[in-house]
């Protein structure tokens, strides 16, 4: 491993999102992390987790996420249909003379449960996916991955955001999933600052004005790395430009960092040129979170 | 025996409605009597679970048969558990397919898709 390492970024929480998937946010992510002397880096793209295969992380810990959803006790249910009517997102019905719940509706309110006159209801636990904490060199990994047919990953992400996994004083790294929706709000929440990944295409602007909207919206500070650079004309860089939005970094259309990246490779591990690209962003992000600190304390 | 059928507007001359839990109206319309009856579908709008709360209407109302282009899963659970025949409906007038269904023309309904829930959060 070559030797500079970015020191000082004190316990900054870092989010990297963009509009759709495949532009480079675990790319930056993972070498965020690798350049800094020490960091926490986090996957809550919890559909398609895959910044661990980077790091190749000796897995040191592993549990179960739970949520919470009703079971009905049929012989003390009168069908007074409370819960039916309260449940905001339609997760029971009574048919048959019977109470019937759909799980995979139920986002775990436990209101249904206040509600019944009967203590019908109980709550038990359904396991939604796993959290995986590792460690590779100078970066704790920790992953979460939820399992295959559950509509919502944003109890795990709630979890892999706990207090406990940020309060170290180290850099925190959050790779956010694609898009703008409840997953990444969830993922954006506790972050001092987000970096917008965006390609050089119209529809690279389309979704960069996706998560523009949501981090303005959530009063984040933030700035766009602009990945895949080309030569010519960069309708991101132009939509930057034209909306005072800060640009941190660009980073080359090469086929010699495509091909390390592909290969599973960490590319600021690999090369000096690279190396350079990620510290000087990642030094570029502990001024801005230190401004930040003084504008907006 | 009473046929259920999402519908665009409160008329025998309306559309099926091609969504379920999204159709404005049901109509229930009572094949002893004659008699139709538009429900307006507190489901609509809703902003999860159209399908199950559309369904538990259906329910409600005690039809005994559903006339729909298309299902999704959930709604489909709770109308075979109260025991409602799904047939398949044609994209034509509530009429045509009260016609269809009274000469025996239309079908089971065999293909329940997976439903849309979820689909936003993507």
């Amino acid at each position: 491993m070559l030797d500079f390492m970015v020191e000082g970024t004190g316990n900054m929480k870092i989010a990297v999102l963009s509009g759709k998937g495949g532009t480079g946010k675990t790319l930056v992510s993972v070498n965020l992390a690798a350049v800094s002397k020490e960091a926490t880096y986090i996957d809550c793209d919890v559909e398609e987790a895959n910044g661990h295969l980077f790091f190749k992380p000796q897995w040191i810990e592993k549990e179960d996420i739970a949520v919470k959803i009703p079971q009905v006790d049929k012989k003390l249910c009168d069908g007074c249909r409370n819960c039916v009517n309260f449940c905001k997102f339609n997760a029971l019905v009574y048919v048959n003379d019977e109470l019937k719940i759909f799980d995979e509706i139920c986002h775990s309110c436990g209101g249904c449960i206040l509600v019944c006159p009967q203590k019908a209801l109980t709550e038990k636990d359904k396991i939604i996916g796993i959290i995986k904490k590792g460690i590779s060199d100078n970066v704790t990994i920790y992953t979460g991955v939820l399992n295959t047919g559950e509509p919502s990953g944003v109890p795990i992400i709630n979890k892999l955001l706990s207090e406990k996994n940020l309060k170290e004083n180290k850099l925190t790294v959050i790779d956010c999933p694609p898009g703008s929706s409840c997953v990444v709000m969830e993922s954006i929440k506790d972050a001092d600052y987000c970096i917008l990944v965006a390609e050089p295409t119209l529809f690279g602007v389309h979704n960069l004005k996706m998560v523009y909207q949501l981090v303005k919206l959530f009063d984040k500070p933030f700035g766009v790395v602009l990945n895949k650079c080309l030569k010519e004309d960069n309708p991101a860089e132009k939509y930057c430009l034209e909306n005072d939005i800060k640009i941190l970094s660009k980073i080359p259309f090469d086929n010699e960092l495509g091909t390390l990246n592909s290969n599973g490779e960490i590319v600021a591990n690999k090369d000096e040129k690279y190396k350079k690209i990620f510290s000087s962003l990642l030094n570029k992000l502990v001024k801005e979170v230190q401004n930040e600190a003084v504008v907006n304390p | 025996m009473k046929i259920a059928i999402p519908v665009e507007n409160k008329s025998l001359d309306s559309n099926v409605c091609l969504s379920f839990g999204r159709a404005p109206y049901f109509l229930f319309y009572n094949v002893e009597t004659k008699e139709s009856n538009f429900v307006v579908n507190n489901a609509a709008a809703v902003t999860g679970g159209a399908g199950i709360k559309a369904a538990q209407t259906i329910v409600d109302n005690k039809a005994n048969v559903l006339l729909v282009t298309q299902l999704g899963e959930n709604a489909a659970s709770v109308l075979k558990a109260a025991d409602i025949k799904i047939y398949q409906a044609k994209n034509a007038s509530v009429k045509e397919n009260l016609d269809d269904f009274t000469d025996d023309k239309l079908s089971l309904l065999e293909k329940i898709h997976a439903g849309f829930h979820g689909r936003r959060n993507r």
